[in-house]
Formats: structure tokens, C-alpha cells, sequence
């Protein structure tokens, strides 16, 4: 048999249903009445002691959702979701505030434990400092604040932090310690009227990250997220809000899987971004979300809205993510590129297998002098998926010199997937650069005998071929990160070969 | 026992038969030459044995030291010791040769129940072997053959049969798109690895090639089935006299 028959075969057996992550925690949960009102609103509000302006802030969202539409533009297909039938909150029970390790429920720790991402920090939580000035990449800081459901279970490291001036925690605590922080930044990337998912987030989320880094000040660690969804029939609202203050420089690390449910379950996180002038941030993902069953059911539905403020000269937002979970992903990292100078960036690899959809890419908004932006999106389907690039670049009347360069190649496993890509470019003034290249091929049998024929097996070729078709991606991410995405993509791609 | 036997082997592609009932014994430490015209079956020969998907085995046997060939996935054939240089060497953007090399050498080293290599002995080891064959150290460092010339393609398969130490190699077209020094280098490169408990088998279309690869055998295939064997005065013979005689022979 052919080698890529033989591989459309196999991927036609997957089991997907042996979900690695497919396990559910028992630990006792406060939710919310199912559907959505008011009342839910101010339940929420309630739930996390809110002040009054954070109430108001929600409610006007949610009036305002109310008049909103789904948006259907995108190329995924899913059954209509009916909002009134979720749960919008879901906490774990709060026991007392959480200072160390061992206050943390042990189900969530074990939850960790089976993810086979044993907290890399576990040892810095017990205090098991790295000797000064060691910079083996194995011992780097990470600061982990753990989103377990809806609900921030521990946020750490935050003493060493403190000592920079770098507020790092849960938004839903900075609301009520830092309100005139989040006060002015909320909301002020993406507007609560800005999409469907933005507003529904605005009005519901639960909780996040809250990130501010203080003018000239480089983090002295990375900071860093895990989270699961792990409440049956729970849409999960993240809600993220990072400020780089000028000349500051942070980056930031987001993993996460989720266990299997047959229900789908809706994601609808907003991450607002902010640099001012000379500021750094990065952003890493890697998402590996339930992507559905054999036949296509369960999976997680991720609506994304992420965008970055470059709102300072020669401030820089780089975006990195690698993008392997969710039934459904929608999700368009962009940066707004407002400071003369300023800089955004994109690298994506986004795989697809069995029947997941993926419909995602970026948005370059070009609006100050001198302003670049790069983008390098990979994208491999496999099985049934349909995987969709969709960019915009987009050059204002004001914005002379912009410059963007965008790469979008695209690799097809098998004869049943898709790969499509659609880009926007617009440039409304004549000084602008901007180039598109784009490619589409498929993972030929000649290269999979070579390798094999060299003692590799069927599932090694194909894991080393896509493993060199994502690099360039993968050298963006920061070392931690990189070695577990590559793991990660070897592992779907187990999935996706047999 | 022999190393290699190939047993009135016929082989079908697409419905067509391109091996009619080919027969060929090879044992261990003689370098074979098969010679024959476009669309002899040479090329079908090697992909056949290297276990190559597309092909339909009808009848006959591939024995390699008694063990039935054609049972095993390709990947095990080479880690028993098969190898194939490939007339066109493909090119795997992104994955550095040094990587592949160290993987490819490792994924066979633990399907023979061997230790891996530790990351000091296989640079050692491929320092070594790529200093015989006049291969730069930065060409490790490039993607599998990206941007590789003919030659440094070429040598770069010599110094895969180096570090595998397979015990038959099978040498597809090595001489074609080569110029006269890259030959040289690549056949200096192949005769260095000549041994008595390593048989090889050379296919071209050329005498030249044998000029720097001296055979013990050579075989003339005609139309799908060896049609006459000799030694290496028959591929002299050939050379002046050309193909055509043996056409009316099949």
C-alpha cells in the first residue's frame, strides 16, 4: 500500500476517543444556574466580590450582546450553540487563600500530575532555588499562575516579583487591588463591543491573567499559564490583560489541555495587550484542547478574540502559537501597530486532524510611521479537517514605510483534509511594502520512503518532516516551550498516524 | 547461505509486469554490477528489495540471509542491513542532516536491541567518516540535501552507507548527473567501503561508473529478466557492443 494511503488508513483508525488528557477531576463545584441574564451577571459579579464600576462594566456588555449576531464568515461548521444552555460559572469550592503548594486541593495537583506536564515548577514552588547566575534552561524561572476552571487556584512566585514591581495575578484579584490599572486598560485593545465572543467574554468571564510590567523593567522570569476546562458543560471565559509599560519587556507563556466530554463546550477568551513606548511583549500558546471523537463529536469549540496594542514607538508584540486541540478554532491574533516604529509579529502552527476545523491567521492593522510586521504561519491538516489561513494587512493613509512580510505554507497528510488560504491586504497609502507568499503541499511518498528506507519508522518520517516544516515556528518559542511543542506535535501526530 | 537471493521474481506495477522471473544471487563481500537499458527493471529491482510501496510481487522470493524480504516493513529491512542509495536523494527542508543522520542511525540501532549513541560518540563518528569523504562540516548543519549540488547529494547517501555499515548496499544510478570528479569522489567514497562481509550491488546504464567501482559480476538485464551474467570484461563488451543484442535475447 502507499505510503500515504496507508497513512489515511490509519488516521481513519485513530481512536481518538483514547484522548490522552480524557479524565475528569472530582472536586466539588459552585455553579452558576444554567443559561444566561442579568442575573448571572450580577451572580458572577457577586461571586468574585466585584466593585460596582466592574459590575456596571459587565452589564453594559451584556445589553449590548444581546443586540449581537453569531458571525458565520469563518469556514467552520458546527450546530448551533444555544447559549441558555450552559453554565457560565464554575468554581472550585474555596477553601481559604492559597500560599503554598500544599494548600492546593491534591485533585488538582494529581489533575497535573496525569497531564504529563508535572508543574515544571513544582520544585521552584517547594523553594528549590537555582544557584545564582545558573542559566541551564532547564532551571529558568517560570511564575505559574494555575487557572483550574474558572478560578485562579495559585498564583506564585509573587514575592520575587513584587521585589521588580511586576504585578503578576489573577484579574480577577487586580480588579479589586489595581482597579485604576484595569480601569484604564480594559477593554481598551478590545472594545466589549468589538465581536460576538469579545462581548459575551465581557459580560462572563470568569477569570485570567493580569500582567503589569513597570517602565524599564525586564521580567525576571516567564510568566506562565496553565488551564483546563473542567467543568461539564462550562464555557470557559478567560479574560487576560497584559501592560508593558515603556521600555519594559515581558513574556508569556499560555498551555493548556482539556479532558473529553461529549457535550461540546464553548471557549470564548479575550487577551488584551498592551506595549507602550520601547516595550517587549511575547505571547506563546500552545493549545491542546479535546479535539472531538472518531466521528467528529465533543471537542471544544474556541472562539479567540487576542490582540496586541502596540500602542508606543518602537514598541514590539510578537505573537507565537502552536495550535493542535479544539473541534472549532477561531482565533486571530493581531497586533495594532500605532507607534511610529513599531513592530508585530506572528508565528503560528496550527495542525488539524480528524474532523477539526481550524480557521485562523492574523490581523496586521498598520497605523504609525515606519511600522513592520512579519507573519510565518504553518499549517498541516491530516484526516477529514479543514484547515484555513485568514490574514489581514492593512496599511492606514497615515502609515508611510509600512512593511509587511507574510509566508503561509500549508502541508496536506492524506486526500480527505483541506487547506485554504485567505488573505486581506490593503494599502491605502503608496509607500507601503508588503509581500504574500504562500504554499501548499502535500507530504510526498518519496520523502517518507527515504526516511524509512533509513530505519525510520512510518509515524518517525512523518514526525520529522513536519517537525522541519514547522522550525522556523518552533525557534520562536521560548526553550521550555519549544521542547514540549515539539513533543506535543509528535504526539498528535502519533494520533494522526496510527 | 547466501546474502542476498532473489528467486524468478516477478513484479507488477499498476497491472503492467515490469519483472518477469528475475533470478540473482549475491553473497557476502561481492560487488555486483547490473547493467541494462532504460526500462530494463533496474531501478524496479532496488525499489523492490528496498521494499518501496507501489509495487506488486506476483511470484518468486527475496531471501537476505534465508529470511523472507518481502515479510518485512522497510524500515526493518534496513535495520537487517539493506540499504539503498537513491538515484534521486530527496530533499526534507528544515530538518538538519546531523539530526537526521543521528536519528535514522539511532531508530536502527534500537530496532536491532543496541544502544543508542550518545551525542559525543555520533559526532565523533560522523566527523570521522565525513572528513573521508570530503563532506564540510557545515553541510551537516544544512537540511537534508537542501540545496545540496549532485555531488554533495550523492556523497551524502556514501556517508549514510558509512555510518549504517549495512551489510548489502544497493547503489541506484550513483553516476548520473555527477561530472567526472564528483564521480570520482563518491566511487572513492564506495570502494573505501568494500569488505569482505559487504556485498554490494551497483546499478547503471553506464560502463563508466565500473571504471572506479571495479565489479566481481556483472548482469546484463534485458525486458524484466537477466539475460546474461559474466564478469567484469562483460560490461567492456557491453560498451562496445551496446544493448541491442540482448533485446532479440529477452
Amino acid at each position: 500500500m502507499p505510503a500515504v494511503q496507508e497513512t489515511v488508513e490509519r488516521v481513519k483508525r485513530i481512536d481518538v476517543d483514547q484522548y490522552r488528557y480524557g479524565f475528569e477531576t472530582l472536586i466539588d463545584s459552585e455553579k452558576a444556574p444554567k443559561g444566561l441574564s442579568e442575573e448571572i451577571v450580577k451572580f458572577i459579579s457577586q461571586k468574585k466580590n466585584e466593585p460596582a464600576w466592574m459590575l456596571q462594566w459587565r452589564l453594559e456588555a451584556y445589553r449590548r450582546w444581546l443586540t449581537m449576531t453569531e458571525p458565520t464568515w469563518a469556514r467552520v461548521d458546527y450546530p448551533k450553540i444555544d447559549f441558555q444552555d450552559l453554565y457560565y460559572y464554575a468554581a472550585p469550592k474555596p477553601k481559604k487563600t492559597v500560599t503554598s503548594l500544599d494548600e492546593i486541593d491534591p485533585e488538582i495537583l494529581k489533575t497535573y500530575e496525569k497531564l504529563g506536564i508535572p508543574l515544571r515548577e513544582v520544585a521552584m514552588l517547594e523553594g528549590v532555588e537555582p544557584k545564582p547566575g545558573e542559566q541551564d534552561p532547564a532551571q529558568r524561572k517560570i511564575a505559574v499562575d494555575a487557572v483550574f476552571d474558572s478560578v485562579s487556584v495559585a498564583t506564585t512566585f509573587k514575592a520575587e516579583l513584587k521585589k521588580a514591581g511586576v504585578i503578576f495575578m489573577p484579574i480577577s484579584e487586580a480588579i479589586r487591588e489595581h482597579p485604576e490599572l484595569v480601569q484604564k486598560y480594559l477593554g481598551s485593545v478590545v472594545p466589549t463591543s468589538d465581536n460576538f465572543y469579545a462581548t459575551l467574554n465581557s459580560a462572563v468571564f470568569s477569570d485570567g491573567s493580569f500582567v503589569y510590567v513597570p517602565p524599564g523593567v525586564r521580567c525576571p522570569m516567564e510568566l506562565s499559564t496553565y488551564f483546563r476546562i473542567n467543568e461539564r458543560n462550562t464555557g470557559q471565559f478567560e479574560r487576560t490583560l497584559i501592560i508593558a509599560d515603556k521600555g519594559s519587556y515581558v513574556s508569556y507563556l499560555e498551555g493548556c489541555t482539556a479532558p473529553q466530554r461529549d457535550e461540546n463546550q464553548l471557549h470564548a477568551a479575550v487577551v488584551e495587550l498592551v506595549a507602550h513606548d520601547d516595550a517587549e511583549i511575547k505571547y506563546s500558546t500552545v493549545q491542546n484542547w479535546y479535539p472531538g471523537n472518531s466521528e467528529g463529536k465533543g471537542g471544544i469549540y474556541n472562539f479567540v478574540t487576542k490582540r496586541g496594542d502596540c500602542r508606543g514607538a518602537n514598541s514590539k508584540i510578537s505573537w507565537t502559537q502552536v495550535e493542535t486541540g479544539s473541534a472549532i478554532t477561531w482565533k486571530y491574533p493581531s497586533c495594532i501597530l500605532r507607534g511610529d516604529n513599531s513592530r508585530g509579529e506572528f508565528y503560528s502552527i496550527a495542525i488539524s486532524n480528524g474532523f477539526q476545523q481550524v480557521d485562523s491567521g492574523t490581523k496586521m492593522i498598520h497605523l504609525g510611521k515606519n511600522t513592520s510586521s512579519r507573519i510565518i504561519s504553518k499549517g498541516i491538516a491530516a484526516g477529514k479537517s479543514q484547515n484555513t489561513y485568514r490574514g489581514l494587512v492593512t496599511a492606514h493613509r497615515k502609515a508611510t514605510g509600512a512593511r509587511n512580510f507574510t509566508a503561509c505554507d500549508s502541508l496536506l497528510i492524506g486526500d480527505k483534509c483541506g487547506a485554504h488560504t485567505v488573505p486581506y491586504i490593503e494599502a491605502k497609502n503608496s509607500s507601503a511594502t508588503f509581500e504574500h507568499e504562500a504554499t501548499t503541499s502535500k507530504i510526498s511518498e518519496d520523502v517518507l520512503f527515504y526516511c524509512i528506507q533509513r530505519g525510520l519508522s512510518q509515524e518517525e518520517a512523518v514526525g520529522l518532516v513536519v517537525n522541519g516544516f514547522v522550525k522556523d515556528v518552533l525557534q520562536q518559542l521560548p526553550m521550555e516551550f519549544a521542547v514540549e511543542a515539539q513533543k506535543l506535535i509528535s504526539i498528535s501526530l502519533e494520533g494522526s498516524v496510527g | 547461505m547466501a546474502l542476498l537471493e532473489v528467486k524468478d521474481l516477478k513484479v507488477r506495477v499498476e497491472e503492467r509486469e515490469i519483472l518477469h522471473g528475475l533470478t540473482l544471487t549475491v553473497n557476502e563481500g561481492e560487488v555486483h554490477a547490473i547493467m541494462g537499458p532504460n526500462g530494463s527493471g533496474k531501478s524496479t529491482l532496488s525499489h523492490v528489495i528496498a521494499g518501496k510501496p507501489g509495487y506488486e510481487v506476483t511470484d518468486g522470493q527475496i531471501l537476505f540471509r534465508g529470511e523472507d524480504l518481502l515479510e518485512m516493513d522497510p524500515d526493518e529491512r534496513a535495520a537487517k542491513g539493506v540499504f539503498l542509495a537513491f538515484q534521486y536523494p530527496v530533499e526534507i527542508p528544515g530538518v538538519a542532516t546531523m539530526t537526521f543522520l543521528r536519528t535514522a542511525l539511532n531508530a536502527q540501532r534500537k530496532a536491532r536491541g543496541e544502544s543508542e549513541y550518545s551525542t559525543p560518540d555520533f559526532l565523533k563518528k560522523v566527523r570521522e567518516v565525513s572528513k573521508s569523504l570530503n563532506i564540510p562540516q557545515d553541510m551537516l548543519k544544512r537540511g537534508v540535501n537542501v540545496g545540496f549540488s549532485g555531488g554533495e547529494k550523492k556523497r551524502n547517501e556514501v556517508l549514510q552507507m558509512a555510518l549504517f555499515e549495512p551489510s548489502l548496499c544497493i547503489l541506484d544510478e550513483m553516476d548520473s548527473g555527477l561530472d567526472i570528479d564528483a564521480l570520482r569522489i563518491a566511487a572513492d567514497g564506495v570502494n573505501a567501503l568494500r569488505s569482505p562481509k559487504r556485498a554490494m550491488v551497483v546499478i547503471t546504464h553506464y560502463q563508466r561508473l565500473l571504471n572506479y567501482i571495479v565489479p566481481d559480476f556483472v548482469h546484463v538485464m534485458s525486458r524484466g529478466r537477466v539475460v546474461k551474467s559474466g564478469g567484469k570484461d562483460l560490461a567492456l563488451e557491453l560498451e562496445a557492443s551496446g544493448y541491442t543484442q540482448f533485446e532479440d535475447a529477452a
